[in-house]
């Protein structure tokens, strides 16, 4: 536990040393939402909910593969070792998780307001919505820190990451865009308690094959 | 000459299901008429498909627990033969689909699951292709491989389940076992999955013999190229 506090920490530290790294995604957040903004410019009423929706959940995958793609490729090759002599991998890769999904919770956030601000928001239920973020932030996260781990240990590391993780996230993603669809209309709760918990079995499944396959992969 | 009893297996069934699946009795449903006969095809491949895919990653665990090269070989040309099905399946159910619900290819989550299933074992390919250390890919693929099958079997068997489909099984439609399957059709099917999977074992097994003897080949030149 104590291991994994001091890895977080440590993540954050780095990320705190090197401001581009976190002030480059939010950049691209912001001006991915900016061009789509331009795009839509003079058919701002034609966007309905639906388009809105998936335009946003399809802004966020991209942001998502982004960020998550460094994350082990930006240390260096033998500090990575170092860790590996240090400590667990387990540690590593649970660290890496929470540390990947804060991040992109805190991503996610700013860039929603941004999005909101520029494009309206249709948005009826907003505690809905919040939790659909948090859920998303938690499983694009999960499923593509894996995911780095593996591309990173090819040569053309950049498409890969597209390649393996695009498919992959896909259920993820068609489950949190019809949630995110049940926020917009204002639906009860009681509606979407199937996909909270699809979504909820999926990052199960996906947090507990990291924790067991990182081990084979990171000794490569 | 060993053990070749399975392959003469594996042809007089695939041939008893050719003719039987052409020429057999079976039960006279509307719409589906005698498209029906596609169930031999269609639905065996993809079982078929699915029960290599598992034994590809069984492999891949194997390989993971004792680091055999041979392990991930078997693990990757099963899961290619798996492909190889899963590419005959979804053109054997877009004939059906074009028959009986019109459409070459139904916006049906299924198929669009189907397509993304295969689209994760390409990638599998693509990953096994980037990386010239042969225990590096075999690490590397394999746990990719384990992942790949998890997040497979709930993009086509659990989540079409969870929405509405025209497939059987799904949006309060029957499953298949309750489905009018009359015991014409199960003479017929469950030997077809039977004979579909030993074709693909016997494809595998060529594939696997041709990659051991390349590397042996390969060691032998090493070997004499030292000397």
């Amino acid at each position: 536990m104590n291991e994994i506090k001091t890895l977080i920490w440590k993540e954050v530290t780095l990320e705190w040393r090197q401001k581009y790294a976190l002030s480059g995604m939010l950049l691209y957040v912001v001006s991915t939402v900016f061009v789509c903004y331009l795009s839509f410019n003079l058919r701002r009423n034609q966007l309905t909910p639906i388009v809105w929706n998936t335009l946003f959940w399809i802004i966020l995958l991209f942001t998502a593969v982004n960020a998550i793609a460094k994350s082990f490729s930006q240390e260096r090759h033998g500090r990575l070792l170092y860790y590996y002599n240090l400590c667990s991998p387990q540690a590593i890769i649970i660290s890496k998780i929470i540390y990947n999904s804060l991040v992109m919770a805190v991503l996610s956030g700013l860039g929603f307001i941004f999005y909101a601000f520029v494009m309206g928001n249709p948005i009826q239920d907003n505690g809905l919505f919040s939790i659909c973020i948090l859920l998303a932030s938690i499983g694009f996260a999960s499923v593509l820190t894996l995911i780095a781990g593996i591309a990173s240990k090819a040569d053309n590391s950049a498409t890969l990451m597209a390649v393996l993780s695009f498919p992959i996230i896909l259920p993820m993603l068609l489950m949190t865009i019809r949630l995110a669809k049940n926020a917009l209309d204002g639906l009860d709760w009681s509606v979407s308690t199937d996909e909270i918990t699809t979504l909820l079995s999926i990052d199960l499944i996906v947090i507990t094959l990291s924790y067991l396959l990182f081990p084979y992969l990171w000794r490569s | 000459m060993r053990k070749i009893w399975w392959k003469i297996l594996c042809i007089v069934i695939i041939f008893y299901v050719i003719i039987m699946g052409f020429i057999g009795p079976v039960p006279r449903l509307p719409i589906i008429n005698e498209s029906i006969r596609n169930t031999y095809f269609h639905v065996a491949l993809w079982f078929a498909m699915t029960i290599l895919l598992f034994t590809s990653m069984i492999y891949s665990i194997r390989y993971l627990s004792k680091g055999r090269i041979g392990d991930d070989d078997i693990a990757s040309e099963i899961a290619k033969s798996g492909i190889f099905f899963g590419v005959l399946g979804c053109l054997t159910g877009s004939v059906w689909a074009n028959f009986t619900w019109g459409d070459p290819w139904p916006n049906d989550p299924k198929l669009n699951g189907a397509a993304v299933g295969i689209l994760i074992y390409m990638a599998y390919l693509l990953l096994r292709s980037s990386f010239e250390d042969e225990q590096r890919r075999a690490r590397i693929s394999s746990v990719y491989n384990i992942f790949a099958f998890a997040v497979f079997i709930p993009i086509i068997y659990i989540l079409p389940r969870l929405t509405d489909s025209l497939h059987p099984g799904s949006g309060g439609n029957s499953t298949f076992g309750s489905y009018d399957i009359d015991n014409d059709i199960r003479k017929v099917l469950y030997p077809a999955v039977i004979g579909y999977i030993l074709l693909g074992l016997w494809v595998a097994e060529l594939r696997i013999r041709i990659k051991r003897i390349r590397r042996f080949h390969e060691e032998e030149l090493i070997k004499t190229g030292r000397l």
